[in-house]
């Protein structure tokens, strides 16, 4: 079961970063940004939920992409802690998304050439929505590091609190690394240089450096997640818990 | 009615065909290019209808809706959800595009597949009077698949349908 796992793995950060973009809505400080981030966070959503639904037969127990999202604990929940990660303030939220988004680009890049159909369908998509949502964090992590003194501070800030949970996103767990071993996903070690590029070229425009040591902060492929997971998940599924079964 | 459509899956393409967009009602799904095909197999009409954007909040509505058009038209229908080749705005028909303009959405630029530099622009021009010279006001817009710009030279705001 493990390229079920290592797909899980995959639309559990959709999800849960599509659930944390989900949270601005009404609350963004701009009318442009209320429509952007809902806007983003549907895209992710909509990749988790292609994902649940083919693991969820390859799996072959009978369980929906429902099931998957709703019925899974916190424990069972794969993401990577990054994405966990709260919303804090506009440039904490831009910047993980600018972080998310420089992976996830080469990643689904490579996956054009994935030996999974729906994974290689998956990846056409992504990809270019993976672009639009660089280009857009992108700019505002310019925007916010080489603004005023009060947007870079608070930019400098959000680097500094989120660096440690980089790392995390070029591990393979034993069942990605099977996944990668079979054509499906692509290897996580070697997205590193695109990521770096990417991040280089936008933080020199932001006059942002990258901090070079921290201590990496790792577990959520295990399961083991900061306590802030478990809030997410209390009120993403509590109306599907209340209610079991329902549809809409 | 239903005996005489039985089988022609021209009928069934063609009923299937004239569903419109649900958020871009000036274009049906052919005209868009997300009804891929039509068969008739045993007398039940199959239609492979594929998503635009990953987050395209229609796409369930579009296929109940082209669903209910074969069961209109006298056929027993299923849909097929078809993932390959993906989606891009260059499966727009011309006739799409021009649909698209009419309406007051400037139509995507062409070549999805070259996505340019990451922060360069492309030009997109007014669907009302032409120009050329116009200003993004929002990445996102009215739908997920849109974006805001206006026109310099009518000073009108319109909708830009994103280039995917």
């Amino acid at each position: 079961m493990a390229v079920y796992d290592a797909l899980l793995e995959l639309a559990d950060d959709h999800l849960i970063l599509g659930h944390r973009l989900s949270e601005w809505c009404g609350h963004a400080p701009m009318l442009e940004e209320d429509l952007a981030m809902p806007n983003m966070g549907l895209d992710l959503i909509g990749t988790a939920r292609t994902l649940y639904d083919h693991a969820g037969k390859l799996e072959g127990k009978g369980r929906s992409e429902d099931d998957l999202a709703y019925l899974r604990d916190e424990r069972e929940y794969r993401n990577c802690l990054l994405v966990e990660r709260p919303n804090e303030d506009f440039a904490h939220t831009m910047l993980r998304q600018f972080y998310f988004a420089a992976f996830m680009r080469p990643f689904w890049l490579a996956a054009l050439n994935s030996t999974d159909v729906v994974v290689r369908g998956v990846a056409g998509k992504a990809e270019k929505e993976m672009a639009y949502h660089i280009r857009h964090a992108g700019e505002w992590v310019i925007r916010l590091g080489d603004g005023t003194e009060e947007s870079a501070a608070r930019m400098r800030d959000a680097v500094e609190a989120l660096h440690i949970y980089v790392d995390e996103l070029f591990d393979s767990s034993d069942d990605a690394r099977i996944a990668e071993a079979a054509g499906v996903l692509p290897r996580r070690a070697d997205l590193r240089g695109a990521w770096d590029r990417t991040v280089a070229e936008v933080f020199s425009e932001a006059l942002l450096e990258q901090p070079r040591a921290a201590y990496a902060q790792r577990g959520g492929r295990q399961g083991i997640h900061n306590e802030t997971l478990g809030h997410l998940l209390a009120e993403m599924q509590v109306i599907h818990r209340a209610h079991p079964g329902a549809r809409w | 009615m239903s005996v005489c459509w039985q089988g022609s899956a021209e009928a069934a393409w063609e009923a299937a065909a004239a569903v419109p967009d649900p958020e871009v009602p000036c274009v049906t799904v052919a005209d868009l290019g997300i009804l891929r095909w039509v068969r008739v197999e045993d007398g039940v009409a199959v239609a492979g209808v594929t998503p635009t954007y990953s987050g395209c909040p229609a796409v369930l509505a579009i296929e109940l809706a082209v669903e209910a058009a074969l069961r209109d038209a006298g056929f027993e229908a299923r849909i097929e959800r078809v993932l390959t080749p993906p989606w891009t705005t260059d499966w727009i028909t011309e006739e799409g595009r021009e649909k698209l303009r009419d309406y007051g959405i400037a139509p995507p630029v062409k070549a999805s597949g070259s996505i340019r530099s990451l922060f360069g622009d492309v030009t997109v021009a007014c669907p009302k009077c032409g120009s050329t010279d116009t200003e993004k006001l929002s990445e996102f817009g009215s739908t997920a698949c849109k974006a805001h710009y206006r026109c310099r030279t009518c000073v009108e705001p319109f909708d830009y349908f994103k280039c995917i």
